[in-house]
């Protein structure tokens, strides 16, 4: 089966083709447009105005890229929520046009699941995993547990990308800010001391960000800012990712959204995996950050455990818990 | 010395250990290489003493505790009395109902009398509390912090009640008794403390 999926939750427009082989998610292609805001954070409507602009010249490609033809489309899947309404609509907007068009079903996916399901359908040997979701937006631990794909641990205020966002956006680095921050921090082994807040398997980090900015103002050097800012999320995000992980008994941990890629984050969770003799995973960067081909497979998945959708039922839900998703493909 | 590791957390390894010829528990704080030193360091010394003061203070208030023997902040080491009792968790289900309640209200009390002088446990389940020679003993005050608001009393007992509810879901129907024992001991309004659980489980990711 070869399945289309479009992924619009926030600042990225995705296509994203995949087909499956015994099981396993085989991307054909997986293309990506993002929005970059002139100045400040993400404006929903500008961002949505950016989608539209590119979803049509995208699923052509990828359908010329991928050496497909539209006939060899068996399902369309698009991302149903959690994220911002006018990009949400838009990628909507586009999936069930396409569906209609081609006389192929619909299917709306969870976001946030995707992102742990294209871990299992592409890394080798990824097969019940703690996920450490790590976005601009979103910042949870996701486990199977009882049936469904339940939160163990998130943020209570912003997401980690968000956060080093802003911090950068304060200081003047330009979005992201977080390949930046990355970047400066290799330059420095000096830590201020910042604000550690780990309630039960929770996570805050806006008193963290005061405290980086207040550092900022007093003029202490930059790196050293960067350095001591992942240095403590990142190690409150491994904290919780070890309980989460210790109070499911589960042996396998994988990193998912666009934050996973920074090395230093990858490296605390390898090196917390390895102590607890555990196994860690990352899939490569193209299906970490916001993608296509991850809303694709998990259409997929959704459509072959008897799930449909009509297009009434298409609705969007900016409120796309994690858990509200049935979970017929795993026992 | 001879250890003989009872448990091992996320966090921290509980061993049976020698402290000056007795036999005694000792909760060691695991040093964890994957963040920086200066981080580890102030987290194991910051945990370890506020746990430590959290177990003396309860003690005070006259909620059954293990005796502190020492603190060793720079090694993360809080040594205590090994209390040689049943876990909660593992006798409540074949209990006599008349027992059980009787327990259940006893746990209630305890935890009242750990709100009324603003002591937040933090994971209270029914795998940190022992029951030796009649008294329900609390252990692992690991998240735990002092607190006056409602709402991390409610968050307190609510996470009970979600034991309740996992491990002993047959008799969860004790988180009753539970709250009758606390309404009896702790001085503020009981009732509010009810309204923020319901608010709380209202409020929650899988509700």
């Amino acid at each position: 089966m070869i399945c289309l999926g479009i992924e619009g939750t926030a600042h990225s427009i995705g296509v994203g083709l995949i087909k499956d082989v015994n099981k396993t998610c085989r991307v054909l292609i997986n293309l990506i447009k993002t929005y970059k805001p002139e100045k400040g954070g993400i404006h929903p409507r500008e961002a949505a105005n950016h989608h539209a602009a590119y979803i049509a010249d995208l699923i052509r490609d990828s359908i010329q890229k991928a050496k497909v033809d539209f006939n060899d489309i068996d399902l369309i899947a698009f991302s149903q929520g959690p994220g911002l309404g006018p990009c949400l609509r838009t990628a909507a907007t586009a999936a069930r046009a396409l569906s209609l068009t081609l006389e192929k079903p619909l299917i709306g996916v969870n976001h946030c699941v995707a992102h742990l399901e294209i871990g299992r359908g592409t890394v080798k040997g990824c097969l019940d995993p703690v996920l450490l979701y790590v976005s601009g937006a979103n910042t949870q631990v996701i486990a199977f547990a009882e049936g469904k794909y339940r939160v163990f641990g998130e943020t209570l205020d912003v997401g980690i990308g968000n956060c080093l966002d802003k911090f950068g956006r304060a200081v003047g680095l330009e979005f992201p800010c977080g390949p930046k921050i990355e970047e400066l921090a290799k330059n420095s082994t000096h830590y201020l001391s910042l604000p550690y807040s780990i309630k039960g398997m929770d996570i805050a980090f806006s008193g963290l960000l005061t405290a980086a900015e207040n550092y900022a103002q007093k003029g202490k050097r930059l790196e050293d800012i960067c350095y001591s800012m992942q240095e403590t999320t990142f190690a409150m995000l491994t904290e919780v990712t070890e309980r989460a992980m210790a109070h499911t008994e589960k042996q396998e941990v994988l990193l998912g959204g666009g934050v996973a890629s920074n090395k230093r984050l990858q490296k605390m969770v390898q090196i917390m995996a390895t102590d607890r003799g555990a196994k860690f995973f990352v899939p490569s960067r193209d299906l970490c950050v916001d993608n296509g081909a991850m809303i694709a497979w998990l259409g997929f998945l959704t459509y072959q455990s008897g799930q449909r959708m009509s297009i009434d039922e298409s609705i969007i839900n900016q409120r796309f818990r994690t858990d509200m998703m049935e979970v017929h493909w795993r026992g | 010395m001879v250890k003989k590791i009872l448990y091992r957390g996320a966090e921290a390894e509980i061993c049976l250990s020698k402290f000056m010829g007795k036999t005694v528990v000792q909760k060691l704080r695991i040093k964890k290489t994957y963040r920086i030193r200066e981080i580890d360091a102030l987290l194991i010394a910051s945990r370890t003493k506020e746990e430590a003061k959290l177990i003396a203070e309860s003690r005070t208030h006259g909620v059954s505790v293990p005796i502190l023997y020492d603190v060793d902040l720079v090694h993360g080491i809080i040594t205590m009395e090994y209390l040689a009792g049943k876990r909660v968790k593992d006798i409540l289900n074949s209990l006599e109902e008349t027992e059980r309640k009787r327990i259940c209200q006893k746990i209630g009390e305890s935890i009242a009398r750990l709100h009324n002088h603003d002591i937040v446990h933090g994971d209270i389940t029914t795998s940190n509390m022992i029951l030796l020679d009649n008294r329900i003993y609390f252990i692992d005050f690991g998240l735990g912090c002092k607190n006056g608001e409602m709402e991390a009393k409610g968050v307190d007992l609510h996470v009970l009640m979600e034991a309740f509810e996992s491990t002993h879901s047959k008799y969860s129907h004790c988180f009753t008794y539970v709250f009758e024992g606390y309404k009896k001991q702790f001085h503020g309004d009981a009732s509010s403390v009810m309204k923020k659980i319901d608010d709380i489980v209202r409020r929650g990711r899988y509700r």
